[in-house]
């Protein structure tokens, strides 16, 4: 097996540096929101959680139905790694929400349309776990979450529309549709600025993490190799 | 297509051949459904008052985890013996295979439908069964959901913790089917006007389609070997 690509450690540097700068940022530059106070910043981590979330259940569905097409075990490792990073982030997004909630919503959770689908697709992927987990052979393990990473993205915009026919007092806060809900607000330049930067960032992290974790697949699958070739 | 219909109705009519023979699946799906009714009259403490705003959501419940029961059951009955493997062995299409057992398994569940609804009616003095609404809204949410539960069991049953796996692969992805099925029974349980309960029929027929379409286009690589 070869080291660690030189790509990778640039990427690595790279995600250290934007992570960085974006937490500088977040702390240093952006401006403290004039009705929700320092509690807002949370938004900055929120959405680019949330965004790296759904990016690695959207990549997971893309590997899903490019295994089923291919079958190079490959892409099942794209698929696995790509949901375990998802997981984390969107738990982080929902556990940043729920913060952020608790003095503007004045509670930790309610049954909102965005975060009821959000913690859903949580649930979800962690069934897509404990799915794998309980299959021993590697082409049924890949077959099966292949395709319940797909039957579960389609139920996700499904859940979303279902339950979308009530109003949400989530804001949206870029292409705002609603400005009376609790919590909305309008972005200045520097926040505008930090929010970008902060996207970034953690799409470079989700980079670096997704092309660790195949690598780490694939020496795993080496393990394998190794150990079947010596117990013969 | 005049195969692939009879392939289906032969897969179909094993299953009601076996069932009526054996009697094992329906007749435990239909006293854990009666069980969970009662245990939800003594949880909830269903007065008259609350019990119409939440009949449905009852009602539903209900359905979804005997349905639950059968899916698990119609799919490890295949598995045990190879079962599974001699139907693969035909030399017919595997949609035709699908539709067959989503066919059975959907019965199964309108027969304890059937059976639950008048029960409840005498039970707790409301009268579910002269409702064609409420009907219709069951045949739909049955559709969808032993559509999709179908497919989910059939991995379920080839894993090793299959027990306890398929509520959890099924129930978060079924949710939609549930949210519009209840919603839409309430509707017709609280005589709404119809033009407020028709966007949640329309939101479950789309998902019945939906769900249909990828549990045929994914069934394929579930059973494959």
């Amino acid at each position: 097996m070869k080291t660690q690509p030189r790509l990778l450690v640039f990427t690595d540097v790279l995600a250290l540096l934007a992570m960085l700068i974006a937490t500088g940022m977040v702390f240093l530059y952006a401006p403290i929101e004039r009705v929700m106070g320092p509690v807002q910043k949370v938004f900055y981590f929120h959405v680019a959680t949330g965004w790296v979330g759904m990016l690695g259940f959207l990549v997971a569905v893309i590997a899903g139905i490019a295994y089923l097409i291919t079958r190079k075990s490959h892409w099942d490792l794209v698929g696995v790694g790509a949901i375990e990073i998802g997981l984390v982030f969107m738990l982080i997004n929902i556990i940043t929400g729920s913060i952020w909630a608790r003095p503007i919503w004045n509670t930790w959770w309610t049954w909102d349309p965005r975060l009821t689908t959000a913690t859903i697709m949580e649930l979800v992927y962690a069934a897509y776990l404990l799915l794998r987990q309980g299959i021993d052979d590697p082409e049924k393990r890949a077959r099966f979450g292949a395709v319940y990473a797909i039957v579960g993205f389609i139920s996700v915009p499904l859940t979303f529309f279902s339950i979308r026919i009530y109003r949400t007092i989530h804001p949206v806060v870029i292409g705002g549709a609603d400005p009376t809900v609790t919590g909305s607000f309008s972005m200045t330049p520097p926040m505008a600025q930090t929010f970008m930067v902060s996207l970034i960032a953690f799409s470079i992290l989700f980079i670096s993490l997704l092309w660790h974790r195949i690598r780490l697949g694939e020496l795993a699958q080496r393990v394998e190799q190794l150990r079947l070739k010596w117990m013969r | 297509m005049k195969g692939f219909l009879r392939a289906m109705l032969a897969v179909l009519w094993k299953d009601l051949a076996a069932e009526m023979r054996s009697r094992e699946l329906l007749s435990a799906m239909l006293v854990f459904a009666l069980l969970v009714i009662f245990i939800f009259n003594f949880a909830l403490d269903l007065e008259p008052a609350t019990r119409a705003s939440i009949t449905s959501g009852v009602l539903w419940v209900t359905f979804i985890f005997a349905g639950t029961l059968g899916l698990n059951r119609s799919l490890a009955i295949e598995k045990d013996r190879g079962c599974l493997d001699g139907l693969l062995l035909a030399p017919v299409d595997r949609a035709a295979i699908y539709f067959g057992k989503t066919a059975a398994n959907m019965i199964f569940m309108l027969v304890v439908a059937a059976i639950v609804l008048p029960v409840y009616s005498i039970f707790y003095n409301v009268n579910l069964v002269a409702r064609p609404g409420l009907l219709l809204v069951i045949l739909l949410g049955a559709e969808g959901y032993t559509a999709i539960g179908t497919l989910l069991a059939t991995m379920a049953v080839q894993t090793r913790t299959r027990d306890m796996l398929l509520p959890i692969l099924l129930f978060p992805v079924v949710i939609p089917v549930l949210v519009a099925a209840v919603k839409a029974s309430a509707g017709f349980l609280q005589a709404l006007p119809f033009e407020e309960i028709q966007p949640w029929l329309n939101l479950l027929v789309t998902y019945d389609v939906v769900f249909t379409a990828i549990a045929f286009m994914v069934f394929d690589s579930i059973v494959e070997e």
